[in-house]
């Protein structure tokens, strides 16, 4: 990739426009409200072409601009460009005329969408000189926070909440990260971070890192109008933690219309919760503003964040853009795990489960048009979540190596063949 | 009647290092008026130009956030604990 200098102009509070250095915080030091990155969007226009995108290598740094670091990628080279499939087979289970899956099920290297926001955070901390990382997590982050800190050699902090799947627990250990189990919730993990983070001159990824942390997101929406031959879509459903992703998506839809990089065209924003845990979405449904923490108790643990620091902006986003939440029960994530996997061949996490489970209500509901088409974000693989699926996803059944027992069982399934 | 307030460390540059302060007040207006009598520039750090709590910080008497009970007109009893707390980051 060519040399190329700093993007970035200052960080500004998104509530009272006070500008701050490009440095490691967060909030407004007035009224708490979150820092967010100021781009010069003026030397970014002309610069940053289709065929400047075009040339580079398939990874989410082919929009450098974009991203808030000053100098080269360091962290995550070759994170991104995950596959934008066509879901032909899902669109008709789900009773849509057009229907995509961003499968971030097979990013690099840690198999979820949080190895984008990752390689941003720890490129930038290392510019900032910091090293020690560190997260507050729900499991992907640890999982991706870990690993990328390993392959260059940083010192690794995770703080996790007591109850998360072995196999992302596992998932943090094995790459040499200190992990820290927290008997909490994910937003006690996430108070004691903040805490910690006051103390020590640590790189919170997404406390004192968020404002340079979160914008990688934008790399998974940049994608996805790139793979769809420079096009917004027109309904995009996204699944909801904090709700950071659902405002970069939109974020970056915003940019690729301003650069003139994709066709301008109205796009609504749908999020995607779980009932257990759907501060959002239940705020969305009310026409509220603002929403009620939760305490919360589903399956799909890597949204169960209650108090979401992005609500608010999600909410907004839904609204600007006409889009609508909804959420779904843990019946109703199984079924859309296996619906993805059975159509798709594409095996999510519980996150994926309530993102097309949200987009088969949207759709029944007629809030996505029957006509239209739609991107469902996908953004961590199931291998991680076994147990949320076990002893729902079927039975293998036992037989001796033996052909008549074989065909005993084959008569059972298909009984037309097995009499042949 | 005497209730408690929970200072976030963001504010407690204020309150000269409190962590917990003793007010006397019959409504969460009234305490954070309280507070500012005590503790000159807080209001202003809670509240916006209208006079609102602003939006990222949040305010709960014993854990109930006080959007969901009546704003700032939320009574207090003997005991009742306030709780400010910044939105934090995370996710």
């Amino acid at each position: 990739m060519e040399k190329q200098c700093s993007y970035m102009k200052a960080l500004k509070c998104r509530e009272c426009g006070h500008e701050y250095a490009l440095e490691a915080t967060h909030v407004c030091e007035f009224d708490f409200g979150p820092l967010e990155v100021v781009y010069d969007y003026e030397r970014i226009q002309g610069r940053l072409t289709r065929e400047v995108i075009q040339s580079r290598p398939q990874t989410m740094w082919r929009y450098r601009e974009l991203l808030p670091i000053a100098g080269e990628p360091t962290v995550g080279t070759q994170v991104g460009y995950t596959p934008l499939v066509k879901a032909d087979r899902l669109a008709k289970r789900l009773g849509i005329r057009e229907l995509w899956v961003k499968n971030d099920t097979v990013n690099y290297p840690t198999l979820s969408f949080k190895d984008r926001v990752v390689s941003v955070a720890l490129s930038r901390a290392r510019e900032l000189g910091f090293t020690t990382v560190a997260c507050a997590s729900t499991g992907n982050l640890a999982n991706s926070v870990a690993a990328n800190a390993a392959s260059v050699g940083l010192d690794a902090y995770v703080f996790i909440p007591h109850d998360l799947e072995q196999g992302k627990v596992l998932n943090s250990l094995i790459y040499g990260a200190r992990v820290i189990s927290i008997k909490g919730h994910y937003d006690e993990v996430n108070r004691l971070c903040a805490e910690i983070a006051g103390k020590y001159r640590w790189a919170f990824v997404n406390v004192n890192m968020r404002p340079y942390y979160a914008e990688g997101s934008k790399s998974m929406g940049f994608e996805i109008m790139e793979q769809l031959g420079w096009k917004i879509p027109q309904h995009t459903v996204i699944c909801m933690a904090s709700g950071s992703l659902l405002t970069k998506i939109h974020k970056s839809y915003q940019e690729f219309s301003k650069l003139g990089l994709a066709q301008s065209h109205p796009w609504k924003i749908h999020g995607a919760q779980a009932t257990g845990c759907s501060p959002i979405t239940t705020a969305q449904k009310a026409g509220l503003d603002f929403f009620k923490p939760v305490k919360p108790a589903t399956i799909a643990k890597s949204l169960a964040i209650g108090t979401p620091a992005d609500g608010f902006y999600a909410l907004k986003v839904m609204k600007e853009t006409g889009g609508h939440g909804e959420d779904v029960t843990d019946d109703e994530i199984r079924e859309g795990i296996r619906m993805l996997a059975e159509c798709e061949g594409i095996f999510a996490e519980t996150a994926g489960g309530v993102t097309v489970g949200v987009a088969k209500k949207l759709i029944a509901q007629g809030r996505i048009s029957a006509g239209d088409s739609a991107v469902l974000c996908v953004t961590g693989n199931g291998l991680k979540t076994l147990d949320a699926v076990a002893g729902h996803a079927g039975e293998t059944r036992e037989i001796r190596p033996s052909l008549r027992e074989f065909e005993a069982v084959l008569a059972l399934d298909k009984p037309d063949l097995a009499r042949s | 009647m005497p209730v408690q307030v929970r200072i976030p460390t963001p504010l407690r540059k204020l309150t000269n290092n409190e962590e917990l302060v003793t007010v006397a007040a019959g409504t969460v207006g009234t305490a954070i008026a309280e507070l500012q009598s005590r503790y000159p520039g807080i209001k202003d750090r809670l509240l916006d130009e209208q006079g609102a709590v602003r939006r990222f910080v949040n305010v709960y008497v014993n854990e109930e956030d006080i959007r969901f009970l009546q704003n700032q007109q939320t009574p207090l009893k003997d005991g009742d604990e306030i709780s400010i707390i910044p939105a934090i980051a995370g996710g």
